[in-house]
This record gives structure tokens, C-alpha cells and sequence, in this order.
């Protein structure tokens, strides 16, 4: 016969699931009962095996394009096919002002462009095709960075950042308007995380923040270098990761 | 066409609103295929469901109102699941039963560390249990996911996941138990 503690208490306890008063408990009980600490033994061997096993499956990049392609159309705005013409060219006019503004701000703000928002997912996609992660895969950020030195005509900033959940996986050259950047990835969970970073000339800037297909991205400049990160992971990870670097 | 007003509201999210979507619901894809994976146990079948699931997502949109996505997603996730499998897979729902047939005693940590060792032997373990053991363990330990959140999505009360856990845990070691000697005597 088993302890009765075994099929029910133990699970909240192995799950963290108990509150403060009760885990106690437990931990008394498990001290006498020799049937209860190895069955705890027992499950934490397999909860480890499971992690271990790496058994999560993500989905296939394909899938997230065909959904992203298959949802349905914006709201379609056939009511405003009755405008007269004046509206229309008034439309376009305003269209233009717009889009011609939106040009100057964007040549200030960098990956604010949705087209380099764009780019900077094609870009993660890209890496996440097989093989195309990292260049040099290594947790050392002291492995990294000096991997960069001669590849590139800047140096960027390296860092680890495990403690806080999200390790360094290694870097990795890309190419950005036909200029080579570097890519850091980041692990964060199951996801990956990619770093862009590039030398700019232009002041520093606060970071802003967006999604393209369902990515997320942060975009900021800092000490001459512009940084845009990009995840399947949410903007508050991104956010964190973000103000990780940027300290 | 331009009159159809009223038959555009379920379904056609204005641009913020999909925005919304896919900032918050999008993200998820990984969890809801990861789930849809192991309870239907083919990724081909998975990457089919897991789509009609973010579509059937996008179109019941307007009645998410904040809150855990991921949950609200991953609980249509699980009912395009069952639906399909009732439909493409009627035999297999019915043997979801039998579950206090074979009750025998636990492994021991040693032949449970030996047989659980092995990704492949893991994965046809988990495969046999019933799916909603099954998707249990798949939440809990693949998917990290709390209890709370767990019986948001399976729609079991919250005091008894911690039961379905035990029940799904000690199934799975003993599915591992009874592989371990067939797959010792192959190997010799």
C-alpha cells in the first residue's frame, strides 16, 4: 500500500502548487515517510527526463506564414466606392502627405519602417531555417565576441544573460542594406531570440516597439549602434531583454 | 455587397483589432501546435488542426476580453482537437476508458531513471496514454503551465488537477515500466 500523501499532496509539492503552510506540512510528513521520498525521488527523475528529452515541438515556420496568409482580409471598405471623385483625390492627397511625412520620420527612427520591420523578420526567419542559427554557437560570451573581431568593422556588445532567463546561444553575420551586421541569439524558453546590431550615426534613441506577422520587435539606438530585437516570444521578454542590454 | 454589415461583424476584425491579435494570440502558435502535436500524435494532423484552431482564434476574437491568451487560445486549441478526432478518429476516443484496467505497482527510481532515458521510448510512452492524461502532462511539464491555467483549458475543476496530474504521472511510469523489458530483450 502507498502513503495516501503520494497520489495527492505530492504533486502540488512537486509542482509548487502548495501554498507556504501546507508545503511545510508536507516536508514534515516527508521526513518520516521513506515511501513519500522516494516516490518524490521517482517523479522528479521523470520530470527531469522530460525536460530533458527536449519533447516540446514548435511549429513549422511554413505554418506561421500559411496562417498569417489565411486570416481573413481587413474589413473590406466597399461602402466608400459611392465617394465622389473630390473625396478620392482629396484621399490621395492626404495619403501622400502622410506617407511623405511618415518617410521623413521614418529615415529618423530606424526600424520603425515597417519595411525594415519587415526585413529584420525575414531575417529571423531565415535564421531559423536549419543551420542558419548561429555562425559560432557558444554560450561564452567570451567565445562570441571575439568571434566578431575582423568579420565586422564595429564591435558589438556580447553579453551573457542566462541568470535572467535568457542565455546566450551564440552569433552569427547577417546582411542588412547590403552592409554586414552582427545577429546575437538569445535563448528565451522555447524561443529564440535574435539581436541585430549595426553602427549608426544618429543620436540615441528611446526604444519603440512592434510586431510584423506575429513577431515582436524593439528597435533602439545607444552609444552609436542600433539594436533591433525580434521574437516569436512576448513584447514584455522582448522589453526585458531590451533594458538587459541597454544597462 | 456594401450592405452586408451585419454579417461582417463575427469574423472581419477591424486593423487594430488584428493588430491586437496578432500581438497577443499569434505568439502562441508554438503552444497551441506543441498541444495539438501530442494530443492527435502526428505533426502533420497538428499543423492542419492548429490552423483551423487560430483561424476559429481569429474569428471568436471579439469575445476574448484580456486575460491569459495563451489559455484562451490553447482551450480551442484542445476542442478543434477532440472535435477532429471524434470525426477522423472515432475508435480511438472510445478505449479513453479503460484506464483502472491494468493498476500495478510503480517502478522502481532505477529501472524508471533507465527507461525514461530515451527521447523516442518517452515519446511512445506518453502516446499511449489517454488523451486527456495526456494533455495534463503536456501542459504541466512540457507547456509550464499552472494549475489554474490548466483547468481553464481542459475545463476540469481546479481541485482536481492535481489528481489528474497524479493519475497521468503514475500512468506514464507505468507505460515506461512495461516497454523497459521488451526493449531490453531486442537489444540483447
Amino acid at each position: 500500500m502507498s502513503c495516501e500523501h503520494s497520489n495527492t499532496v505530492l504533486h502540488g509539492y512537486l509542482d509548487g502548487e502548495l501554498d507556504a503552510a501546507r508545503a511545510l506540512e508536507f516536508e514534515r510528513h516527508l521526513e518520516s515517510c521513506p515511501e513519500c521520498l522516494a516516490a518524490l525521488e521517482a517523479q522528479e527523475t521523470l520530470r527531469s527526463a522530460l525536460q530533458r528529452a527536449q519533447l516540446y515541438e514548435t511549429a513549422p515556420v511554413a505554418l506561421r506564414r500559411k496562417i498569417r496568409a489565411s486570416l481573413p482580409a481587413l474589413r473590406p471598405v466597399a461602402f466608400s466606392f459611392r465617394w465622389p471623385l473630390v473625396r478620392w483625390v482629396s484621399l490621395a492627397a492626404v495619403a501622400l502627405l502622410v506617407a511623405f511625412v511618415g518617410w521623413r520620420m521614418i529615415r529618423n527612427y530606424g526600424v520603425e519602417n515597417q519595411y525594415q520591420a519587415a526585413e529584420m523578420v525575414d531575417a529571423h526567419l531565415r535564421s531559423l531555417q536549419a543551420g542558419h542559427l548561429t555562425d559560432v554557437a557558444s554560450t561564452d560570451q567570451h567565445t562570441v565576441k571575439p568571434w566578431f573581431d575582423g568579420k565586422l568593422d564595429f564591435s558589438p556588445p556580447v553579453r551573457d544573460f542566462a541568470n535572467d532567463g535568457f542565455p546566450l546561444q551564440g552569433g552569427r553575420l547577417d546582411v542588412l542594406h547590403g552592409r554586414t551586421i552582427a545577429a546575437l541569439v538569445y535563448g528565451r524558453r522555447k524561443h529564440v531570440v535574435n539581436v541585430f546590431v549595426w553602427p549608426t550615426s544618429e543620436r540615441d534613441a528611446a526604444p519603440r516597439s512592434g510586431s510584423h506577422l506575429g513577431y515582436q520587435w524593439v528597435d533602439w539606438r545607444q552609444g552609436g549602434m542600433e539594436f533591433c530585437a525580434i521574437s516569436d516570444t512576448s513584447a514584455a521578454d522582448l522589453d526585458q531583454l531590451q533594458r538587459l542590454i541597454s544597462q | 455587397m456594401s450592405s452586408s454589415g451585419q454579417g461582417e461583424g463575427l469574423g472581419v476584425l477591424d486593423s487594430q483589432e488584428r493588430e491586437r491579435f496578432e500581438q497577443l494570440v499569434l505568439p502562441h502558435l508554438d503552444a497551441a501546435f506543441n498541444l495539438a502535436r501530442w494530443l492527435l500524435r502526428s505533426r502533420a494532423d497538428a499543423e492542419d488542426v492548429a490552423q483551423e484552431a487560430m483561424l476559429r482564434a481569429y474569428r471568436f476574437f471579439n469575445g476574448f476580453h484580456g486575460g491569459d491568451a495563451r489559455a484562451w487560445l490553447l482551450q480551442i486549441v484542445r476542442n478543434t482537437c477532440y472535435t477532429w478526432l471524434e470525426k477522423n478518429r472515432p475508435l480511438e476516443m472510445k478505449t479513453e476508458f479503460d484506464e483502472e484496467l491494468h493498476v500495478q505497482p510503480g517502478p522502481t527510481p532505477e529501472s524508471l531513471a533507465i527507461a525514461s532515458d530515451n527521447r523516442e521510448r518517452l515519446t511512445r510512452a506518453l502516446e499511449t496514454l489517454p488523451a486527456r492524461f495526456r494533455e495534463v502532462l503536456v501542459l504541466r511539464e512540457l507547456e509550464g503551465c499552472s494549475y489554474k491555467e490548466i483547468a481553464a483549458i481542459t475545463a476540469i475543476p481546479i481541485g482536481t488537477v492535481m489528481s489528474a496530474l497524479s493519475r497521468a504521472r503514475h500512468r506514464l511510469q507505468q507505460a515506461l515500466s512495461q516497454r523497459a523489458p521488451q526493449e531490453a530483450s531486442r537489444e540483447l
